[in-house]
């Protein structure tokens, strides 16, 4: 394998959770709700299958754990900003703060131990084939799934009347609740499709990116994909343009330690969370763009009347 | 089985001061099942969290170091917030706070005298409220969202500090350890009872402030401004209240506690610039904010009860074994039951059984 090859394969790799992430908030945001806690749901869907892999042995079952940890996290935040009306800006940060916590405690037992890594697809033949082999045929399954969600998801928001009644549900809720659509049901769904997104995400960086649990291994990709969301204005085929764009930020700054580029490594460390804030700021420019797309509702609690 | 709400007419004045204290039970009770599935007594955990560091003397000056910059940040943070400017940054800003608060010790060691402290006091301020400043210019500027650029902030100040640390500022008398050369005593906050144990002055600056930050928005238009501004943004703008300049207040005020805050740390406890100047203590601070009803006097009150889950964790991890991971998980807990009580401020809250025509029949 070249480098140019396994450059671009480690490209997809770390662009991999980002883009989970992302799209499964994007979606959340579409129905009008702001869950900042994708950073604590990551990384309780990392220690959730990276424990689920360690104990069975079977990376599968890591996945499906990953997933549940994810959804799980998410319930909690839906139940409170949802059927408590609780301020969603504070109660996704608590969601941080205690995925964070409740991660290093469960994670605890695992510090250090040998992982188990999700197989890479192999297809006889086409894996083989120089340079598009690997990148298209020899990737891991998460990978797939990301980019089936991709498709997945602009099919449902744009092409399905589900979509369209979630979306609705995200720029009025008022008017969306007259029409008789249960506002709430479709906002615990949307957070649980986030949140198992998310947790999916959290279970790439535990069984494929770096098969070993280390303490808050997301390392702000959470807040990466919420920022995804916002440069992507909620548009899905832009998240992944964002999420590798960032997977390649991030690649190239590690080339670039590996190489021994006089610039010190603090600095490349810190490019992927400048390059974020560069990005935002390049964004919020086209405010129309913004506008047109961004959720009316977005971070505002609803309650139904009688 | 549902939950329903129903809006107040007024908000309850009496949840207002009662929600924080069934949230911080709740949370008691959720730790106390927390330790039971840990396999440790139930109890005896509580009691080595919440009893054991209090009932000793120098544990308690202990807490008073870890509370000054919770109650100095969570303080700084009630006016951010009240204003409807989400700064979850003030981690990065209190590590710029520290590392300018250092640099007159540490990059003029020969200049000794009474004027270093207030003078390392000013820079560890004006480090601070710079930095808070980015993400208030971003967001005025360029429209950006100021909670995900504060935040990021906080990485990148994280790797300005190892690298400060590591490089241009390791000890040169230091066998190549990670940190700056020792302060002097004239860059020292004094200790208070240096006979029973280790807190400093900074506790007392931590309340001085907090008690003028309650004055500020007590008391003053621009507390008034503050409060306007973020109830209801049209109405401020009728008034005529610069909403761009409070985004610079709240921010640059913020950032200056926490400067103070990180100062306070390095110039206090530690007496030197490590690789990493706070556990965590500007991500707590938020916790500070909202358990003490964004009241910079409630924030003294938030901040004592949060510096005791950091220093709790660190007693029962010594007499009951338990992880000092848990602290967090308790901090986590305390933020979440106290926003799901929140809502008992605006809403009644009722529980329904059975099917929703039933229910109201009943009603």
């Amino acid at each position: 394998m070249g480098l140019t090859e396994a450059i671009l394969l480690t490209i997809a790799t770390a662009a991999t959770p980002l883009l989970l992430a992302a799209i499964g908030e994007l979606v959340v945001e579409r129905s009008g709700v702001l869950n900042l806690g994708v950073e604590g749901m990551m990384i309780m869907g990392a220690v959730g299958g990276f424990g689920a892999a360690a104990l069975t042995g079977n990376p599968w079952i890591g996945v499906i754990a990953a997933v549940a940890f994810g959804a799980l996290t998410s319930l909690a935040f839906a139940f409170l900003t949802l059927s408590l009306a609780a301020n969603q800006v504070a109660t996704g940060l608590a969601l941080t703060i205690l995925g964070l916590g409740l991660s290093g405690l469960l994670g605890e037992p695992f510090i250090g131990k040998a992982g188990v890594k999700l197989p890479s697809l192999d297809l006889p033949f086409l894996t083989d084939i120089p340079l598009i082999g690997p990148l298209i045929f020899g990737q891991d399954p998460i990978f797939y799934v990301s980019i089936a969600l991709i498709f997945g998801v602009t099919w449902f928001l744009f092409r399905t009347r589900h979509g369209l009644t979630l979306r609705s549900i995200g720029d009025n809720h008022v008017s969306a609740h007259a029409l008789g659509i249960p506002v709430l049901r479709y906002r615990y769904l949307a957070v649980m499709f986030g949140g198992a997104c998310a947790g999916l995400a959290g279970g790439h960086l535990s069984l494929v990116y770096t098969p070993q649990w280390v303490e808050n291994m997301s390392a702000g990709r959470g807040w990466i994909a919420l920022a995804l969301v916002v440069f992507a204005s909620w548009r899905p085929a832009r998240v992944l343009a964002g999420a590798y764009l960032f997977g390649a930020v991030s690649i190239g700054q590690l080339h670039a330690q590996a190489l021994g580029v006089a610039i010190p490594s603090q600095f490349l460390t810190a490019l992927p969370y400048l390059a974020t804030i560069i990005v935002l700021v390049l964004i919020s420019q086209n405010i129309r763009m913004t506008l047109i797309n961004t959720p009316a509702m977005l971070g505002r609690a609803f309650v139904p009347d009688r | 089985m549902k939950l329903e709400l129903s809006k107040r007419s007024a908000p309850s004045i009496v949840m207002t001061y009662l929600s924080p204290l069934i949230g911080l039970s709740l949370a008691l009770v959720a730790g106390a099942i927390m330790f039971m599935f840990l396999g440790k007594p139930p109890l005896q955990a509580l009691y080595a969290y919440f009893i054991e560091p209090i009932s000793e003397l120098w544990s308690v000056h202990e807490l008073l170091i870890k509370a000054a910059p919770l109650i100095l940040m969570g303080a700084g943070l009630c006016v951010c917030y009240q204003s409807n400017n989400w700064n979850i940054g003030a981690e990065g800003q209190m590590i710029i706070g520290g590392m300018a608060g250092s640099a007159l010790p540490v990059m003029f060691p020969e200049f000794s005298g009474p004027l270093v402290l207030p003078l390392m006091i000013v820079f560890g301020m004006l480090g601070g409220m710079l930095y808070a400043a980015i993400p208030a210019l971003l967001k005025t500027r360029f429209k950006t969202n100021e909670i995900l650029t504060s935040l990021m902030l906080v990485y990148v100040a994280q790797m300005i500090l190892d690298w400060t640390v590591r490089g241009p500022w390791r000890n040169p008398e230091g066998l190549n350890f990670p940190e700056t050369r020792r302060f002097d005593a004239f860059a020292r906050i004094p200790e208070m009872l240096p006979a029973d144990g280790r807190a400093n002055f900074g506790f007392i600056i931590a309340i001085v402030v907090a008690i003028l930050i309650w004055v500020l928005m007590s008391k003053t238009l621009k507390g008034f401004q503050v409060k306007v501004i973020g109830a209801s943004p049209r109405a401020a703008k009728f008034a005529g209240f610069d909403a761009k300049h409070m985004v610079f207040f709240a921010f640059m005020l913020a950032g200056a506690t926490a400067g103070l805050a990180g100062t306070i740390e390095v110039a206090g406890a530690t007496g030197q610039l490590l690789p990493t100047i706070s556990p965590g203590y500007g991500f707590t601070a938020i916790i500070v904010a909202f358990l003490g009803r964004l009241n910079p006097i409630g924030a003294i009150v938030a901040g004592l009860v949060l510096a005791l889950t950091f220093l709790g964790g660190e007693a029962a991890q010594i007499t009951i074994g338990v992880s000092d991971k848990a602290a967090r998980v308790f901090q986590g807990l305390i933020l979440f039951f106290v926003l799901a009580c929140d809502t008992l401020i605006l809403y009644r809250v009722r529980l329904i059984f059975g099917d929703k025509t039933a229910a109201k029949g009943a009603a």
